[in-house]
């Protein structure tokens, strides 16, 4: 059970780590690579506020072990959206004002993204099904929702955009490279 | 007559969030910064930061101070800042408790910047020898539009008062009414979102500081147990890790949080508990006894509620109250007198965040992350520098330097923003184990909570006990009321409606489980308690609920007409008589509204009952809510619907689980909290009230939805429910 060094590919770079087999994902985002947009809730999975996606599905990092992310791109919320410009979704929660003290925020906008990447126009029950594992104490689901909708609606138009090849709207292209 | 249970008069339990209400000196030193430069300080580059002791747990204070601020100084929005929470830097200030962040602090904003804005005005005039009528100030600037001429705020700030404006601000400066808002009075975005969804705002949990440990405490099993032995030797061989013991605090520290609660589990101790006839009839406590033990254990002054009573409010008399009952109607015979009694557990706030600080000692620099500028004006001599997300920086300094005999001038207490409270970060628990893990180790020491500390080590709503007994006049008005309440408290405790014969008691009890304060407090306990009741007495006499409290609501009185108008605005939008002429079989329909801490709340609730199974689907809440003129209409439905949200948990599913003295309900997996497939249709509907003074909004938004959910259970299937929570699985408590 010696910490080992371990390589791990964390929003889109490569980066070295040691972790013992226990040892969880968010514990080596937050303590070894100074990503702390993934926050520390529970430790059993029920709060969702350490939400990241492993190859574009979300996972809960705080019961995922470290070396179960070898070779799988961990994306975080620090990832999502780089080069200066807002995704969709972080527009989205701006806009509906998605959040009070902002604390479950990172892992709410990970969520999403997972459920986007597999249904790019989920219904309500989707959603909900999605989300149900990610707590707001402040109580502002359901401006999330509203969020999640308006990115779902935006990143549609963008893909097919992309598709028909017309008029590319900006960042278009960096949002499909961040829901990978 | 005896009037003693006037809410403020009873000191630590009517302020929310509150926790203790401070003593008379404390409240002075609130006041005691004279000066403009205390609360505002110009920059150069045209910004004004404001300097507010009030910190920031998701309520979005800084945007309201904000614009308050900008409002009277003729400012952009963007061009003011705001620095909250910070000991060193801030005007004294009790804590983000009671609500009193927006008609306190907010008003004494609005008359520093205006006295600001007046003594510029008036420099203006004198350098430019002219009639101060004839100059404009708005954009930060003072301007004569005849002549040109025009000056920036900050020039017309002497060299020598630009580290802090000494000018005195005014009680008396001239406030703009809310009809002339530009400012305030509209939606405002926050400017600490674009932190949040990038993740990039550090918490308490994430900061990190040069030479920094992390810290881990070991907890004995129980409250006041003494430590018999302890055997170190396994966590001392572990790399990097240290123990740290004082008296029967023990902890470890380590490189990193998974070293330091790896090296905690190495620990082996025994611990005393201490034996007491009290303690082991708490052993026989649970949540589901608990009630009779409470009203069985009447306890003197002192505890939470800090009651120094007679928690007694005496009118009229009962006796003649209930000689006057002549009331009729299909359930109501003349002489009844109805009687009920209601339940209210203990529930934990689950804070997303759990506690946190972070210790260092000895430094006088240590550092300000985020705001420009905000290391200016430290003095020398700070021993002890602790963040924490707590809600009162100040208690909690006083906290450090009792715990550690130091002078507070020595201990320094930065908030960042924190992953909320809702009046369960009053205290500084983690501050101090921090900063004793940080003196045992000589380096600075981060300590946060686990999960199951959280819900274990922390302080939980009081449970509570409520008995009433009620009578009820020709024409449906209540003639008597006589209401009991058990260790709840006394918060909004009285009823609005104006009976005329009434005994309302307090009565201050033991506590199973150590209690503390919870956005707005007993108001929940006794909302849900009266008007349950309320509606019950409405079923009786066959009366419509809301033609019922309207009946109890005579003209005559703002009170009244405050709260008839909420009454109105939520029935009309909920389509109240429409719905309930066309009510479908298993759907139900139930009001509640009530008024605390300066504000009016009715709320409408549609449910649906499985009458088989009695699984419960809340349909649809709408709430109405009036707080005098409104600052940030988006920031203030933001609040309303989080508390509705909020209120569903408590009304519906959250009970702290104990027994044997132990607390079951330690994590999420045992606490249910309200969920994306748990909330309904939300709507709010917001009265403006642009001729009364701001009143705040954090708490009392939360008190309407529990009982209306009782009552619209009681229209959907005539089950009366009076305990909450009413459907902890999901389905109806007693089915």
């Amino acid at each position: 059970m010696a910490n080992e060094p371990v390589e791990l590919r964390v929003n889109g770079r490569a980066v070295r780590v040691e972790a013992d087999e226990e040892m969880s994902l968010l514990t080596v985002l937050r303590e070894q690579i100074d990503l702390t947009g993934s926050k520390y809730g529970c430790a059993e999975g029920e709060c969702g506020a350490c939400t990241v996606t492993l190859d574009g599905t979300a996972v809960r990092s705080c019961i995922t072990p470290a070396r179960a992310a070898v070779g799988r791109e961990v994306l975080t919320i620090e990832g999502l959206g780089q080069g200066g410009e807002l995704h969709p979704l972080q527009q989205a929660f701006l806009d509906h004002e998605a959040f009070q003290c902002g604390y479950c925020t990172p892992g709410m906008i990970m969520s999403a993204l997972g459920l986007l990447n597999a249904r790019p126009d989920p219904g309500d029950q989707d959603i909900i099904a999605a989300m149900q594992g990610n707590i707001c104490r402040c109580g502002t689901y359901r401006r999330i929702t509203a969020a999640i909708r308006q990115a779902a609606d935006v990143l549609l138009v963008r893909s097919t955009e992309a598709t028909e090849g017309t008029s590319q709207a900006p960042g278009a292209e960096k949002a499909e490279k961040a829901t990978v | 007559m005896s009037t003693d249970l006037q809410k403020d008069r009873v000191p630590g339990a009517s302020q929310s969030g509150g926790g203790p209400t401070p003593p008379a000196a404390q409240v002075a030193a609130e006041a005691d910064a004279p000066a403009i430069g205390d609360w505002l300080r110009f920059r150069p580059d045209g910004t004004v930061e404001v300097l507010a002791g009030k910190v920031a747990v998701g309520q979005g204070i800084r945007t309201s101070l904000a614009q308050a601020v900008a409002e009277e100084l003729r400012l952009p929005l963007e061009r003011v800042r705001t620095l909250l929470g910070d000991t060193a830097l801030t005007p004294y200030d009790m804590g983000t408790v009671g609500s009193r962040s927006t008609p306190v602090t907010a008003h004494r904003l609005r008359k520093v910047a205006a006295s600001a804005r007046e003594l510029f005005a008036g420099r203006a005039a004198e350098r430019w020898q002219l009639d101060p009528a004839g100059l404009v100030v708005a954009d930060g600037s003072v301007s004569h539009p005849a002549s040109g001429r025009s000056v920036p705020y900050y020039e017309l700030i002497e060299a020598g008062e630009r580290g802090r404006l000494s000018a005195r601000w005014s009680d008396d400066a001239p406030l703009t009414p809310p009809e002339e808002w530009s400012v305030a009075g509209k939606s405002a975005r926050r400017p600490e979102g674009h932190h949040f969804v990038t993740g990039s705002h550090r918490y308490t949990s994430d900061l990190d500081r040069p030479g920094m440990l992390h810290g881990a405490v070991l907890r004995p099993p129980g409250p006041g147990a003494t430590l018999v032995s302890l055997d170190t030797s396994a966590a001392e061989e572990l790399h990097g890790v240290a123990v740290v013991r004082d008296g029967d605090f023990v902890g470890v520290v380590a490189p990193t949080r998974h070293a330091a609660r790896k090296a905690l589990s190495t620990l082996d101790a025994s611990w005393s508990l201490p034996e007491s006839e009290e303690r082991t009839e708490q052993l026989h406590v649970s949540g589901s006894n608990v009630f009779d033990y409470l009203k069985g254990h009447p306890s003197g002054p002192g505890g939470y509620h800090r009651w120094d009573g007679p928690g007694v409010f005496q009118v009229g008399s009962l006796e003649e109250g209930r000689a006057a009952a002549v009331g009729s109607g299909p359930g109501y015979e003349p002489g009844h007198t109805h009687e009920a009694r209601y339940t209210i557990p203990y529930i934990a706030h689950a804070p997303l965040e759990t506690r946190a600080a972070l210790a260092e000692w000895g430094a006088d620099d240590a550092g300000d992350e985020g705001v420009a500028g905000a290391g200016e004006g430290v003095g020398g001599g700070i021993r002890l520098t602790v963040r924490t997300g707590t809600q009162r920086p100040f208690g909690v300094r006083a906290e450090l330097a009792t715990a550690f005999g130091i002078p507070e001038e020595q201990v320094r207490v930065i908030v960042p923003d924190t992953g909320s409270a809702y009046g369960g970060k009053h205290t500084g628990e983690a501050a101090v184990e921090a900063a004793r893990l940080a003196r045992g180790a000589g380096r600075p020491v981060k300590l946060i909570w686990s999960r199951e500390e959280e819900f274990t080590w922390a302080y939980f709503r009081p449970a509570g006990l409520i008995e009433v007994s009620s009578a009820v006049a020709a024409g449906g008005t209540i003639t008597a009321w006589e209401y009991h309440n058990y260790n709840s408290g006394p918060s909004a405790i009285r009823p609005p409606y104006p009976v005329p014969n009434q005994l309302v008691v307090f009565h201050t009890t033991l506590s199973s489980l150590r209690q503390g304060s919870y956005r707005a407090l007993a108001a929940t306990a006794n909302h849900f308690a009266r008007e349950s009741h309320m509606d019950e007495l409405a079923h009786l006499l066959g009366l419509d609920p809301l033609e019922f409290r309207l009946r109890n609501l005579p003209d005559g009185s703002p009170e009244h007409e405050r709260l008839r108008a909420v009454l109105v605005a939520v029935t009309e939008r909920f389509g109240w008589a429409t719905r309930r002429s066309r009510q479908l079989p298993g759907y139900g329909y139930g009001l509640a509204c009530g008024t605390e801490k300066g504000s009016y709340v009715a709320t409408c609730v549609e449910v649906e009952v499985e009458r088989e199974t009695g699984r419960l689907r809340v349909v649809r809440v709408v709430e109405a809510f009036e707080c005098g003129a409104i600052v940030n209409p988006q920031g203030l439905a933001n609040q309303v619907e989080g508390a509705v949200v909020q209120a569903l948990g408590g009304a519906l599913f959250e009970r702290v689980e104990f027994e044997g003295g132990k607390i079951e309900s330690n994590r999420f997996s045992r606490y249910r909290v309200p969920r994306f497939g748990d909330v309904p249709e939300i709507e709010v509907v917001l009265v403006d009230r642009k001729d009364l003074p701001s009143a705040g909004a954090g708490e009392t938004p939360i008190v309407g939805p529990a009982p209306a959910l009782a009552n619209a259970i009681f229209d959907a299937c005539g089950l009366r429910l009076r305990d909450l929570p009413l459907a902890p699985t999901g389905r109806l408590a007693n089915t």
